[in-house]
Formats: structure tokens, sequence, C-alpha cells
């Protein structure tokens, strides 16, 4: 069965333009650091030189609490001979509404992971095709082709694709700077909806991250009204993504959204509309549980509707509704997992600390975001592009660059670390400090001057041997792999 | 709730706003008057009867004990639990290596064995929704058509148009030929497309038939896949009821025919197939739909477009698990097929007590019933919907008609017989039968002169008195003044059989 010759030039004409175009975001060059993991993935024993990937934002550090439930409660499962007089039930129930404890279940988890400081309807959970089928719907649902959303640098790649391809709709960014730990300010809003306005894209709204990705920080109390007031006084949606609500550690607190809207005087929660998931809280990204959550009655309803295209199998559903009910089991979780996030990321920043590598600082999120703007030849992105690939083939770690999350500056990189274990990390840091200790070595004529005098700046170029020369510019819109992309498997965090 | 005088709602898209999601119909009535007064054979003797849900329910057993002998097959067994985190974590696009591997020999036994799949073109997505709304994605722009054989399945207007901007136009089969779809008529609606100035993409069908319940021979196949390598239009071919053939003929799956019509005959870039587990396996609620193309940059756009609906990996490492296994296969299959052919034996004989014929059909889940007869109006679809009401309201079965489905002559109806057991089966049949005969008691006695001729004359009239009969006591039902109760969202949870 073979396609006849002379058809296949005017293949890609066959196809839509969504088909033949780039929308999906994965020609971009970034997916030489997954290449390497995957020809050359790190395992302790079988291949200790390997790539380590620092690259996936998972939450690996809580499997064992999991896997300890679902033995003590075998009635969760539809496949045990405790729980199998459900399997028919379970089996043909496809109501887009989804099991009512199910519903039930998630908003309490929702209440729990904002510590219980606001509550949610079950009425208005919608389920989708985890976050990524959520982003999409929820762009479906407010904005036309050529409408545009407002979105604070740096953000995350795959927006690109979730909430455009598709829709056709527009992401403007919002310029978010290092010099004041890249906080959203009301006045790079304004410029962004001006400049949105003047290039002839109407702003029907602004999507934000909190906690955010791949910067770890959360917003507190100020900025998020200010955020509301702005969209409020706009008259455009306000989509708060927060994934990460329950990975705050620390002395962060995580306020969301749905807290603020009940302090503010007039709130139009029309607007108002949260993206939730428990791939990264609960570390469950295969069983694509997406939600979206909205004040609007109508987006709930067309949501809802939309949801039939990627609703969360019902065996999924079951078993979540029901691990999710149990209380103890919930708490004990979440205080769990904090500790062990906050624990994972203390040794990460002790090491990078004692190397004198700087961090933004934060307290939330599943990864790092990494200065080494020091490190740079040039304050530009192809010199962060040639830092990057000597990170990825030489130091053998696989981490993502800030240009990959549009940041407007060159020099950060985003390091996860709760997809691995405790050896693990500490390979990854030994690598690290053998990297910086070279560099140290190149400049021992000047061997007074700190880790981060602009003298080594050329260094590790000219000595680090670089396994190719090629030079290529990033592409707009360049797409480190996320979710649900990566076709490698994981080394499994062993702890 | 935003306060009113501020911002009195927000302004929401256009794809929001407009009805193009089919919800707003008035076919859901009858989905409202079951979910208010649902039938159970114990508690609820006098409920409505829901026979508008094409679902499979007769092999559900075969599933389950299957389970209970495999406990590996599930991450939250003592057995099984060790796979929890590696499965949890598992987000790849391209599913389960064992799960692609299964779902494509599945998917060849389906066939018996006549055609086999590639588990590299085996894509996911969120059931055989995702699945239309996905081809329609990758092979279609905002304006561009496909066209549909009608009657077709109702939810294939929001499913193919909703999001993607992409309009379908019917080629309507009639009951002149049984409905038969022949590519005379796909060629004279291609003609007629273009002479519109429409831009045609490509056919789709749905094959066994959903509502027919019918299949499509090999040479018609053969000529489908003539045509659109000719017109360079895609063919998409819907094989999710591909399991449920019940009668002697066998099921030809359009990829059977990409092998044996001659190459130059066929582009293999324009065939794509729909498939699921929802129906031929009775497993609606795992949302396990699939997209295989012959297309090499389909199937690498449509892996990509899954990310948006992906199966569950906890659903995945079960089903692969299980469709892996070839006696549980076999014996599904056979079961399956056996056990639906009966249903329908059962069901289409009862009816004909009842003076009710069928479309002749191989398979589906329902029956294709001729009411004509008792239509008002022949030529009225109002007929055919206040038929329907008494059907709901006083017969107390929920089916769906005709015009639900874009047929084009009113009187046919889609009644669904495999989502219960066989008792309630026998309610039903009993309703209608008794129905039908209370409603043709002979109330007209005629005088004959000759006897023979009398009997004869008697025998036909019975015939005729019975239906002008119903006709006469339908039409006292009509004036009754039914009216339609408001708008339901058709996802009812079900009364289980």
């Amino acid at each position: 069965m073979v396609s006849l010759a002379t058809e296949k030039k005017q293949d890609l004409n066959l196809l839509s333009r969504i088909a033949s175009g780039d929308g999906h975001g994965e020609n971009s060059s970034y997916f030489e650091g997954w290449k390497a993991y995957e020809e050359n993935p790190f395992h302790p024993i079988d291949r200790p030189d390997g790539v380590i990937q620092m690259g996936l934002a998972e939450n690996q550090l809580c499997g064992d609490l999991m896997r300890k439930w679902v033995i003590e409660h075998p009635e969760a499962s539809i496949c045990t001979e405790q729980g199998v007089n459900q399997f028919s039930d379970i089996a043909i129930f496809q109501d887009y509404h989804g099991l009512p404890e199910f519903r039930q279940a998630v908003a309490k988890f929702m209440e729990k992971t904002r510590n219980n400081r606001v509550k949610f309807d079950p009425d208005r959970i919608v389920m989708s095709g985890g976050a990524t089928g959520a982003h999409e719907t929820v762009a479906f649902c407010l904005a036309n082709p050529g409408d545009g959303f407002l979105v604070p640098t740096p953000y995350y790649p795959g927006f690109d694709r979730d909430l455009r391809w598709r829709t056709g709709v527009n992401l403007v960014p919002v310029t978010c700077h290092s010099s004041d730990g890249f906080k959203i300010t009301v006045e790079a809003l304004e410029d962004a909806y001006e400049k949105a306005l003047l290039s002839n894209i109407p702003v029907k709204g602004l999507l934000m991250t909190n906690p955010s990705n791949p910067l770890g920080t959360t917003l507190d109390r100020e900025c998020l009204k200010s955020l509301v007031n702005f969209t409020n006084e706009k008259r455009i949606h306000l989509i708060a993504d927060e994934i990460y609500a329950a990975t705050t550690f620390g002395q962060s607190e995580f306020i969301s959204v749905a807290e603020v809207i009940e302090e503010i005087e007039d709130c139009n929660r029309d607007l108002i509309h949260i993206v939730y998931s428990l791939s990264k809280d609960m570390g469950l990204p295969g069983f694509r549980v997406g939600i979206i959550y909205s004040y609007n009655d109508r987006v709930v309803q067309i949501a809802r509707k939309m949801s039939s295209f990627g609703l969360v199998s019902s065996q999924t559903q079951r078993l979540i509704a029901k691990m999710l009910s149990d209380e103890d089991f919930v708490d004990e979780f979440i205080r769990e997992s904090k500790l062990r996030l906050a624990a994972r990321h203390k040794e990460l920043t002790t090491g990078l600390d004692g190397l004198g590598i700087g961090w933004l600082k934060a307290e939330a999120g599943l990864f790092l975001w990494m200065d080494l703007r020091n490190l740079l030849k040039t304050a530009t992105f192809d010199s962060e592009t040639e830092l990057w690939r000597v990170i990825v083939h030489q130091v053998k770690l696989n981490v993502s660059p800030g240009g990959s999350f549009h940041c407007h500056e060159p020099g950060w990189f985003r390091v996860c670390f709760a997809n691995m274990d405790h050896k693990t990390m500490e390979t990854a840091l030994e690598r690290i400090r053998v990297f910086t200790s070279q560099l140290e070595e190149e400049t021992k004529p000047v061997a007074a001057a700190p880790m981060m005098a602009k003298k080594k700046k050329k260094c590790w170029q000219s000595n680090l041997r670089l396994s190719f020369s090629d030079k290529r510019r990033f592409d707009d819109g360049f797409f480190s792999p996320h979710s649900p992309v990566p076709p490698s498997p994981l080394v499994r965090a062993q702890t | 709730m935003g306060l009113p005088g501020r911002n009195s709602g927000a302004i929401l898209s256009k794809i929001a706003t407009n009805n193009q999601h089919g919800e707003n119909s008035e076919y859901f009535d009858g989905w409202k008057a079951y979910d208010k007064y649902p039938f159970h054979l114990s508690h609820n003797p006098h409920g409505i009867i829901q026979m508008g849900l094409a679902e499979n329910q007769l092999c559900l057993d075969l599933i389950k004990d299957w389970i209970k002998e495999n406990p590996e097959s599930s991450i939250c067994t003592l057995e099984g639990v060790h796979q929890f985190s590696d499965i949890a974590n598992f987000q790849d696009y391209h599913g389960l290596k064992k799960f692609r591997q299964a779902i494509a020999h599945f998917m060849g036994k389906a066939r018996g064995g006549r055609a086999t799949f590639d588990p590299e073109r085996v894509v996911m997505s969120g059931g055989a929704t995702g699945a239309n709304e996905t081809i329609m994605f990758c092979l279609a722009d905002p304006g561009d058509v496909f066209l549909i054989p009608s009657p077709y399945y109702a939810a294939f207007d929001r499913d193919l148009r909703w999001r993607t901007g992409v309009e379908i136009i019917p080629v309507p089969c009639s009951s002149s030929n049984n409905f038969r779809l022949t590519v005379e008529a796909v060629g004279w609606a291609y003609k007629k497309a273009q002479e519109a100035n429409k831009k045609v993409k490509g056919l789709i069908l749905t094959n066994p038939s959903n509502p027919l319940g019918t299949i499509l021979d090999k040479d018609t196949l053969k000529d489908l896949v003539r045509f659109v390598t000719k017109k360079n239009i895609h063919l998409v071919v819907n094989e999710i009821y591909a399991a449920t053939v019940f009668s002697g003929d066998d099921f030809v799956s359009v990829a059977e025919v990409v092998n044996d019509v001659d190459s130059y005959e066929v582009n293999v870039d324009l065939i794509h197939i729909v498939y699921s587990l929802s129906k031929d396996m009775g497993l609606p609620g795992f949302r396990v739909g699939i997209v295989y193309s012959y297309n090499d940059s389909v199937v690498s756009c449509a892996r990509k477009i899954s990310s948006f609906g992906l199966v569950s990996s906890q659903t995945q490492l079960m089903l692969a698990s299980m469709l892996s296994d070839e006696r549980f296969v076999e014996n599904f299959l056979m079961e399956n097929s056996k056990r639906l052919g009966k249903r329908h034996e059962v069901f289409t004989t009862g009816l004909k007590k009842a003076d009710i014929t069928c479309l002749t059909s191989s398979g589906g889940l329902f029956v294709w019933m001729d009411l004509r007869h008792l239509l008002r109006d022949r030529n009225s679809f109002e007929s055919e919907i206040e038929l329907w009401r008494i059907i709901i309201h006083k017969v107390k079965l929920n089916v769906s008609p005709g015009s639900s489905f874009h047929c084009t002559e009113p009187g046919w109806f889609r009644v669904c017989f495999a989502n219960m057991d066989d008792d309630t089966l026998h309610v039903a049949l009993r309703r209608i039968q008794d129905f039908v005969s209370k409603n043709s008691n002979n109330k007209i006695v005629e005088k004959a002169t000759d006897k023979d001729q009398v009997i004869q004359n008697n025998n036909a009239k019975k015939q005729k008195w019975r239906q002008s009969n119903l006709r006469l006591s339908f039409r006292r039902l009509y004036e009754d003044g039914l009216s339609s109760p408001g708008i339901m969202s058709p996802h009812s949870p079900l009364l289980r059989a």
C-alpha cells in the first residue's frame, strides 16, 4: 500500500491549514535537548553518563503515598474484587456532567489546596482533556479567531499551541523584567494592551499562571487585586491557571483568584475563570484530569458541551472521586508533598548557592528559575542557545532555556527538580560543580576574581569543546516540548 | 455573579453563542420525559423505556469476568500496583505501545481478519466524538464542505461543524432503494455542491450505518474509493459499529477495499477510519476514540491534536491487556455478534406481530422502524413529530424520530434494543403490541355476499382497518394537544439493563 508518488507532492494541499502549518509548535530547535536525552537517558546504574532530564515539570515525589492508598482501598477501582460490581455502571457512564462524586471530590480538593479559605461549587466543575484541553476550551469559549489574550512573560511554551493552534487566537506578551523579580505591573499590562490595539488585535482576556511556570513565584494579594481590577475595568476576561496551587512550600502562601474576588466590591464575576488539573499537584499527568471552573454560567454550560471532545475516563473519575473524598488522605498528601518538594528544592538551591549560581527566589512549582546571565558571552539569545547546548551536550543536563518561555532577557534557565530521586539530584549537582570549577580553572591567572567575573564570559566558549558549531537562530514561537508531547519514558524517582 | 448595571454579562466567542452544539433542538423532549419517569422493572414498571440510546450492554458480563481473572491489568490491584507510578506519569501522546498494538489487533479481528492494522497509525482521541472533530480539523478549513449520506447520526452536526467551521451537505438516501447509498447519488451531490461554488473536501460515511444498521456492499465501497480518488477528495469511514454485525453477510471495511482495488485507482492518502470501543465493546465511559489514517501527515497532525483528548493511561493499560488476550477477543466478538443477532431477531419478530416492519439490517444496536402507515399525513414531518410524542407519552417508549437524523422521508424511527435486559425488551414489545391491537379492534362491520370473498375482504379490511383505526386513534391523540416539554441535555444517565 504505497501512496502514488505524484500525489505525495500535493499531500499538504489536501489537508487543512491547521494540519499543514506549524501552529503545533513542535518544529523548534529546542527538541535537541529532548533528542539528546532520548538518545542517552540517564540511569544511575545502566547509564550513569546519560543526560539527566531536568526539563520536565513533573511531580514524582509522592507516588508511594498513592500506591499505599490504592492498595488499602480496593473498592475505589472497578477492576478489583471489591469494586468490580460497579464495572458496568461506570463503563457505560458518559454523561458530560461527570460523576457527581467526582465533581464534589475535586471541588473539595481545590478548597483544601487553597487552605479552605474559599469554597468551590461542584456544579461549576467542568472536565477537559487535561489542562491542555482546558486552556483550548476556554479560548474557544471566550475569543474569536484573530482576538488576543495578554500573557505575562516568561510563560509555559505549550500555551502557544493550546491557546492558538486550532482556535486562531493570538497571544500578546506582557513583558516582565528581572529587575523587579518579574513582577506583573499595571504599566506592563497597559502597554501590552495598547500594543495589541495598535496591531488590530481585539484583546479578549488576560491569562496568568499562578503559581508561575516557569518562575515558581506566587502573586501577592495586591498584585492579584490589581489584575482583577485591570481586567474588570477593561471588561476583559481573567483566566487564572492554578495548576501548581498545591506545590507551594516554605513561607510562600498561595492566594487563589477565587479568594481575591470575594474582597473586591462590584467584581464582575462573569469575567473570572480558573483552569485546574491534577497533573502537577498530584503528579497524575497520565490520567488527563483537566478542570475548567468558571464563575460565568454561560461559560460553564458551553464548556461542558465542549467537554464531550475530551471527557475524563469514567474509570479514572471513579478512582479520583474515591481518593479525593478521603479527607485524611488528602490532608496527609498535601502536607507530605509540600515537605518533600521543599526538601528537594532546598537540596538544589543549597547546591547552587555553594557554586555561586543565582536563582530567582520563589517557593512554589516543580522547578527553579536559574540565573546564568553572567555566563553568557553576550547578553543575547544566541549566546543563551550556545550555553544551553553546552549544558545539554557537555554537562549533560536537559534544562529549558528562558528563550523558550518567551523571556525578555537571555540567560535564565528553568530547572525541574521534582521528577527525580535524591541520588540523581546529587549527580546533577556534581556535574554542575564540575562544570563551574572547569570555568574557574580557565581564569586561574585572575584567580582572585569571583565566579561571576566578566572575563569568564569568553572562556567556556573557547576552551570547552563544543560538539558542533551550528549557530541556528531562534524561531519565533520556539517551543520547549511539554506535556503531553514528550515521548520519553522517565527515569522514575526512587524516593 | 456580575451585578446588573456594571457589565451585564461578558462577551463570549461566536462559537459559544451560536447554536451549533445542536442541543437546543426539540428532540430532547424524549430525554426529558424519560428522565422524569424512567422505567424500572420492579420500581417503576410504568415508566418510559429508553430506546433512544445506542448502547451495547449485552456483553459486559464477559468483560467483567475477564477483569476478575486478570488483576494485573489494573494499576489498583496488588498484582498491578507496581505499575501505578509509571502509568500515572505516562502522558506521551503516542500512547502505550501495547495499547496501540492491542487496538490494531482488535480492529483486525473485528473485521474477521480480512484486514490488518498498523499500530503506528493508531492515534487516540476523546471518544469517537473527538475523533470525528479531529479528522475534520486535519482535512478541512472553515467553510469547506464534507458530503454525508442521510439519514445520519444527529451529533455529527456538532462534532463535524461546531468548532471547525466545516459545512456538511447531505446525500439523501431514500426508502425507494432501501436507503442504499449509491455512487451516483454521491456524484450528484458533489456536482451540485461544486455548482454552488462550495469547496468539497471529502465524503464521510458511517458503516455499518447509524441509524439504518445496514452495511455497504463491497462493490459500492470500491466505487466510492475510486470516486474519491478521481476527484481527489477524502473518504472518512466511521466504523464504530464494525463488531455489531450479526447477519451472515460479512462486514466489509474500507481497509479491505484499499487492498483490493488496483493501486492506481486508490490514493491511500485520502482514506481515513474513525473507530471507538464505545459501541463494539459497550464501553462509552472510557472514551476510547481512534483515528486511523493511511495518510502519514494526517497521522502526525492527529497525534499532536490528540493532546487535547488522550485516553487515560489507566484505561489504556487495562484495555491493552484485555485486547491482547487472543482467546478473550475471539470469544467476545463471537458472543457479541450472537447476542445482538438474537436480540434483533426477538425484537423484529415481536414487531411483526404488530404489523410493524423494519428496514432489513445486518448490524448496529437499533432497528430502523417503518411507521409511515401510522402517520396522519405521510408527507409531513409535523405528523412524524405528533406520532413521536404519542409514542413517548402514550406508548411510553423513548425512540428517535427519523427527522432528527435528517431523513428526507417522514415516518421512520430509530429504536435501540441493546441497552436493556430481555425482560425490559419484552415489556417494550408488549406495549407496542397492546397499543396497536387496542387501537385496531374492528369497529366497523361490513356485509358480504360471497363467503370466501367475505373472508378475503375481511382479512384485507382487517389490515386496513387496523391501520386506519390506528390512524384514527392517533388522530384523537393528536387532537389531545400534546405539548412539547422543554429542552434537555442528551447525556442523561441510563437506567441500566
